[in-house]
């Protein structure tokens, strides 16, 4: 097992090859490929989560190779406690993800072997360490999701306003707009490449542990204004793919019109790339201007932002699927909020919400399209009394719907908590008012997601639906382990807290001790 | 007056220039092969004059010699091409062989 | 003892998640399972609440236990059980109430399409309100606060197909979050200046002066917003009278008995840290509450709704006793008025369950009918009319004379006590109008009076409990021993001197005082009410015509309704929709915007292009071509004229040569 981050990336890879050789009639085999090794891919993810030693500090399972040796660029894998339980959350709902695909019908070769494209693509950012081989696994993603998008969404129409929506818009959307972002993020990582000294051969380096160490840094980085420059690079890089307001608007678009499977993927794992980005880049490798107070209240308010307004535009929508899209949007922004106390508690919480809103919101996504494939549409208004007609849906509709509100007993509960606990006793800069803005939140959270649960579930049922079936075997197979998630780790969240907390502890501890000093420069 | 090397440089540019006339004033193609031959001799006379009087080995007899014997193959073959033309225009005036230009 | 308080806790959880998952396959629908883990849970906490009071001591703890929970590191997050006097106190209330409610639900919804889910919710809202008072710390008491509300939610709505169920459940939910995120900024609070969630850490911070001033004020003012939101206090009460669209047994556990007493119980539990100002606000919210709600309960006709004013009013009470420095005037008033609302509530749960209707015009004269109902409820409404010498008589006038050694000591708020004490001579009035139109006169329904009849065993048995125990007057003696008010100095470690002597006279005078005009109160609005209602020498038609304007406005609850509608939840939806289309058109617009100017730079951008820079390519081509043509015309294809151009070539390089 000395290279279980390589082959935990790339099995996704040999069995999309693999699923290229298969006849297009055998769906079945398809299909079952691709579940047999995403279940592999899992295996491994457990494997790591029992063998990975939380207590130790610096990354485990390292691989480190040449790669192209002419630019000193390394095929350098390695995890810690941030990337853990992403690894694990992106293996688990790809796994998931492959069975909630299984009704795709539409060319099941390219569809199961994109998706397992970008299964790798996602695992890569996870795993690497080397910023080229980070920006290339980013920019893999990018593709398969294009196609999964604009292929397997619905289809393109025109709406009443003349604008062209559906699946291929929202593809371009998608891909266009991370694709801006990258821009300034490869940008950023060229300054580092040309202004860092690696400390062995004295030459450029792309080593992210060399470029994590403020001594390699040489040249225009000793320059503050240059240092805030490229942390306002990489922080819109990342930001738009959290995304942060107001770059937000790919993601109702793109979530309303990818397959079901597909957003689960982009709600619970891509979105978490932008806040893993800034804690694995931003924050390690420009602490002082991650400390600059107009960035750090700058990213605080932006939390605040993405909570209030993603809560009401939440409460607007009209559109189910639209609506878990924009409560993305707003559980996103604790994240962001929890992140920039730059408390152990905050921090910790913050990664925490990554994980248990990647569980939330996979769950959320996954009943959106148990309904969808049963009524052909999504209209919350359409609904109503089918809390007799369905109940095990119901049951799990309320689980989701009760997380997703931060009720105590789900995990979602208590990461939200602690983020806003954490914001709220930073010592490092003054959150308290912001913080208290954002609980705020919490009773439009309340508001829209009982709301809706009203309006689809209570009440009188609405004849249409008389004969409605219940909820199959297959999606139950979906979303009970993650309902068990979700409730286990609201109950008891040593598990996920042991594996990050002293990696982030070690963040939260390097960030609070940059040097300021130079604050005074500009 | 002794006969010098100058004299027989002359006799060679005689021939070159009535070879060259030849050559372009000419329509009838065995004409224009035979002002051909004229320029290969003045070549020739050169080579032996320079043989006898600046360099005193026998490079440039060898040298006409083996100008002799190639024009001699040149000539096989371009009396062969001259057939070949007669054979397809039934005319030996190379002005009627530009097809080429067109 | 720690076992039986984790058994205590554990045994209704166990319940709960048994009936959700396999209720409908037990026998009788595992209602038995619920109501003997109750049972069990009662029995379990008795031996808890004897050795409070055989080993009595003023700060006694019975029992604690702590579990690292929660490891951040620098800060670790325990979760533990603490069993003290007050807690011991309210455990016996809970679990007895509940236990009867158990009881009399097998009767009461008997029949009921999801009768193994009602039961689970009711083990599950046990379970919480049970771990509200068992937890030690201020973490745990906002988890269990929140999971009563949700089971709260669940019950309200628990006959969803009504519309009018399911919008009030929404709207308890939401309306308690207003008050939760108040009390989670308060913790926040608490947790940013002290490390620390464990009541006796804190406790001990602020003794040793680590939180005080302002700061302190603030966080116990919004921890008290929790209370105002669970105890529907005013501004936050609209939710309560809503909530009586729940099943009866569910308004009397919950919402009269012990949900909405639980913000009573977190000011009690976290007494020593509100400053003298934070509690004459708590008084004043609850003055407030007390009249409101009492005038409110004046014009109700449906049962339910009066029962429920009534408790607004009574938790109003509560409150004006924590607030003016009796807490345990206060919390003796949450357990007789457990017993008392929870008796009148199963009562008139009782009287539903046989005319079919809540409103009170289609009742009258079932005093025939329904003899065991008629004299508990009787007793009950005595007892919360504060007549001695049952138990709400002695609650009451502890708050009184509590308010009136407040008012007495700082003149300025005497009004508290004067609004206190009229709000009992109103409840004294409306309580009695509520008998006489229920149980008394002639039956105005006759239909529905010929169907009436006694309720089973189930039913009347907790009733009958339920009215022995609101006559005690063996309360009072235990109760202010076992509450004895916390003292902060006790926190800090050293015992000060507490020099608080002056005090003692105006309390003895004070006592007497409230004791002489409560009883009056209490006999003139009986009286009233009797000559209302009963001799029918005042006509409540007539009066009511001529206060039209007052009625209005007592009829429509102060249009609290009305008011929040407009402003917050349709300024709400308001401001989503205004954002939502701001987001699509604005935001969006921008996107699409820079999208459809990219598209038009490309536009231009390529006319450019091919008109530009592919003539400027195209424009050599041309160029070379024209001259190419004109240039071919030298390639002749004529042998002589190559050879005679060579030739001129020649003589002109050998011309140039020589110059």
């Amino acid at each position: 097992m000395d290279n279980v981050l390589t082959w935990i990336t790339f099995l996704p890879v040999i069995a999309a090859v693999a699923i290229l050789f298969v006849p297009q009639t055998s769906k079945n085999l398809v299909r079952s490929i691709a579940a047999v090794f995403t279940g592999l891919q899992l295996v491994l993810a457990i494997w790591i989560y029992m063998n990975f030693d939380a207590a130790a500090s610096g990354f485990q399972f390292m691989e480190q190779v040449k790669w192209i040796p002419a630019f000193n660029i390394e095929y350098f894998m390695g995890i810690d406690g941030l990337s853990v339980p992403m690894v694990l959350l992106t293996a688990f709902l790809s796994f998931i993800c492959i069975f909630a695909s299984w009704g795709i019908e539409k060319s099941v070769k390219g569809y199961f072997a994109m998706f397992l494209l970008l299964d790798a693509g996602m695992m890569g950012v996870f795993c690497a360490l080397d910023f080229f081989l980070f920006y290339i696994f980013w920019e893999v993603m990018l593709l398969p999701m294009y196609f999964l998008i604009g292929i397997w969404g619905s289809p393109s129409r025109t709406d009443p306003d003349g604008m062209v929506r559906g699946g291929p818009y929202a593809a371009i959307k998608f891909f266009l707009y991370t694709l801006f972002g990258s821009i300034f993020m490869l940008i950023a990582m060229l300054v580092f490449y040309f202004n860092v000294q690696d400390p062995v051969t004295g030459g450029h380096t792309f080593n992210m542990l060399h470029l994590m160490d403020q001594a390699n840094h040489v040249g225009v980085l000793d320059d503050f204004n240059i240092r805030l420059l490229m942390y306002a690079a990489l922080f819109l890089g990342f930001a738009i793919k959290v995304p942060v307001f107001p770059f937000h608007t790919w993601l109702p678009d793109a979530h309303v019109e990818a397959p079901t499977a597909v957003s689960v993927i982009l709600a619970g794992v891509l979105l978490k790339m932008g806040t893993y980005g800034m804690l694995r880049i931003s924050f390690p490798m420009l602490p002082d201007a991650m400390k600059w107070e107009y960035f750090a209240y700058g990213m605080a308010i932006l939390g605040l932002i993405n909570i209030l307004y993603g809560a009401f535009c939440a409460m607007a929508q009209k559109d189910l699927k639209k609506l878990v899209a924009y409560s993305s949007i707003s559980h996103m922004g604790i994240v962001l909020l929890g992140m920039s106390g730059l408390t152990s508690m905050g921090m910790n919480g913050a990664v925490m919400q990554m994980f248990n809103h990647g569980t939330g919101t996979a769950m959320l996504f996954l009943l959106v399209g148990v309904i969808y494939d049963r009524a052909h549409h999504r209209q919350i208004e359409g609904f109503g009394g089918l809390a007799n007609q369905m109940p095990i849906y119901t049951a799990l509709v309320s689980i989701a719907f009760f997380a997703g509100l931060g009720l105590p007993g789900f995990s979602s509960f208590i990461s939200e908590a602690f983020s806003f606990l954490g914001a709220f006793g930073s010592e490092a800069f003054d959150l308290r008012l912001i913080t208290i803005i954002s609980t705020l939140g919490i009773v439009i959270t309340a508001g829209y997601f009982l709301w809706t649960f009203q309006r689809m579930f209570l009440g009188e049922l609405n004849p249409k639906y008389a004969d409605l079936p219940e909820i199959n075997g297959r999606e139950l197979f979906t979303l009970v382990p993650i309902a068990v998630i979700v409730i286990l780790l609201g109950v008891y969240p040593a598990p996920l807290l042991d594996l990050m907390r002293t990696s982030l502890n070690e963040l939260v501890a390097v960030v609070n001790a940059a040097d300021t000093t130079l604050l005074g420069l500009h | 007056m002794t006969i010098g090397l100058s004299h027989f440089l002359f006799v060679s540019a005689v021939l070159f220039s009535l070879g060259l006339l030849a050559v372009i004033s000419k329509k009838n193609a065995v004409t224009v092969l035979m002002g051909v031959e004229l320029i290969l001799n003045a070549a020739n006379i050169n080579f032996v004059a320079f043989a006898k009087y600046i360099d005193t080995d026998l490079d440039g007899q060898v040298m006409a010699l083996f100008v002799i014997v190639t024009a001699a193959a040149a000539a096989a073959v371009a009396l062969a091409i001259v057939l070949n033309l007669y054979e397809r225009l039934r005319t030996i005036n190379i002005d009627s062989a530009d097809s080429l230009a067109h | 003892m720690i076992t039986n308080a984790i058994l205590i806790l554990l045994l209704p959880f166990l319940a709960f998640t048994i009936q959700i998952f396999v209720g409908k396959r037990l026998p009788r629908q595992g209602d038995w399972l619920s109501t003997g883990a109750m049972i069990a849970a009662f029995l379990l906490a008795v031996p808890i609440f004897v050795d409070a009071i055989v080993n009595y001591q003023p700060d006694y703890i019975i029992a604690q236990q702590t579990y690292d929970w929660i490891n951040f590191g620098d800060i670790q997050v325990t979760f533990g059980l603490l069993v003290d006097n007050l807690t011991a106190f309210m455990l016996i209330v809970v679990t007895l109430i509940s236990s009867l409610v158990h009881l009399y639900s097998i009767g009461y919804m008997h029949g009921d399409s999801r009768y193994s889910r009602y039961f689970a919710y009711l083990s599950l809202f046990s379970f919480s309100m049970l771990g509200l008072i068992l937890v030690d710390n201020f973490f745990g008491v906002y988890v269990f606060w929140e999971l009563v509300g949700v089971s709260s939610y669940l019950l309200i709505g628990f006959w969803f197909e009504k519309d009018s169920a399911a919008d009030a459940g929404k709207k308890a939910f939401i309306t308690n979050r207003i008050g939760d995120v108040g009390m989670f900024a308060g913790i926040m609070i608490l947790f940013a200046t002290l490390g620390t969630f464990n009541f006796n850490e804190v406790f001990t911070g602020i003794a040793n002066g680590e939180l005080s001033g302002t700061m302190l004020t603030v966080a116990g003012i919004l921890l008290f917003m929790g209370a105002i939101g669970k105890s529907a206090q005013f501004p936050l009460h609209v939710w309560l009278p809503d909530a009586m669209e729940g099943p009866t047994p569910v308004s009397a556990l919950i919402h009269a008995a012990t949900m909405v007493a639980a913000g009573v119980y977190m000011v009690g539990r976290a007494y020593v840290l509100f400053t003298p100002e934070a509690l004459l606000f708590i008084a004043y919210i609850g003055v407030i509450t007390a009249f409101m709600a009492a005038t409110i309960a004046i014009v109700q006709k449906d049962i339910k709704r009066v029962l429920a004013y009534s408790t607004i009013s009574q938790l109003g009470f509560m409150m004006v006793g924590l607030g003016t420095g009796g807490y345990t005037a206060g919390l003796f008033h949450l357990t007789t008025h457990a017993f008392f609302k929870a008796l009148l509530f199963l009562g008139s749960g009782s009287v539903i369950h046989a005319v079919h209707s809540q409103e009170m015009d289609d009742m009258g004269g079932l005093r025939k009918k329904m003899p065991i109902t008629f004299w508990t409820f009787l007793i009950g409404t005595v007892s919360l009319s504060g007549v001695p010498p049952f138990s709400g008589f002695w609650s009451k006038d502890a708050i009184l004379a509590s308010a009136l050694e407040f008012g007495m000591l700082n003149p300025s708020h005497l009004g508290i006590y004067v609004v206190t004490l009229l709000s009992a001579g109103i409840t004294a009035f409306y309580m009695l109008r509520l008998v006489y139109m229920t149980f008394a006169g002639e039956p105005r329904d006759k239909e529905k009076y010929s169907h009436a009849h006694e309720s089973p065993m189930t039913m009347t048995i907790p009733l009958s409990v339920l009215a022995v125990l609101s006559v005690g007057t063996i309360w009072w003696g235990w109760v202010e021993h076992l509450l004895a008010k916390p003292d902060l100095a006790s926190y800090a470690g050293t015992v000060l001197p507490v020099p608080h002597s002056g005090g003692h006279d105006v309390a003895h005078s004070a006592h007497i005082i409230a004791m002489i005009s409560s009883v009056i109160v209490a006999s003139s609005g009986i009286l009233l009410a009797t000559t209302v209602y009963y001799w029918k020498k005042i006509s409540a038609e007539t009066w009511g015509r001529r206060l039209r304007p007052i009625y209005n406005l007592l009829w429509n609850k102060y249009y609290f309704d009305e008011f929040y509608q407009a402003t917050f939840v349709n300024g709400t939806l308001w401001k989503a929709r205004l954002l939502a289309v701001f987001d699509s058109k604005i935001i969006d617009g921008v996107v699409n915007g820079a999208a459809k100017l990219t598209v038009g730079l490309s536009r231009l951008n390529g006319a450019f292009d091919m008109r530009g820079v592919d003539g400027l390519v195209n424009g050599v081509a041309t160029v070379i071509a024209w001259s190419g043509a004109r240039l071919r015309l030298v390639q002749t294809g004529n042998i002589q004229n190559y050879i005679l151009m060579a030739l001129f070539a020649v003589i002109a390089i050998i011309v140039i040569q020589q110059f």
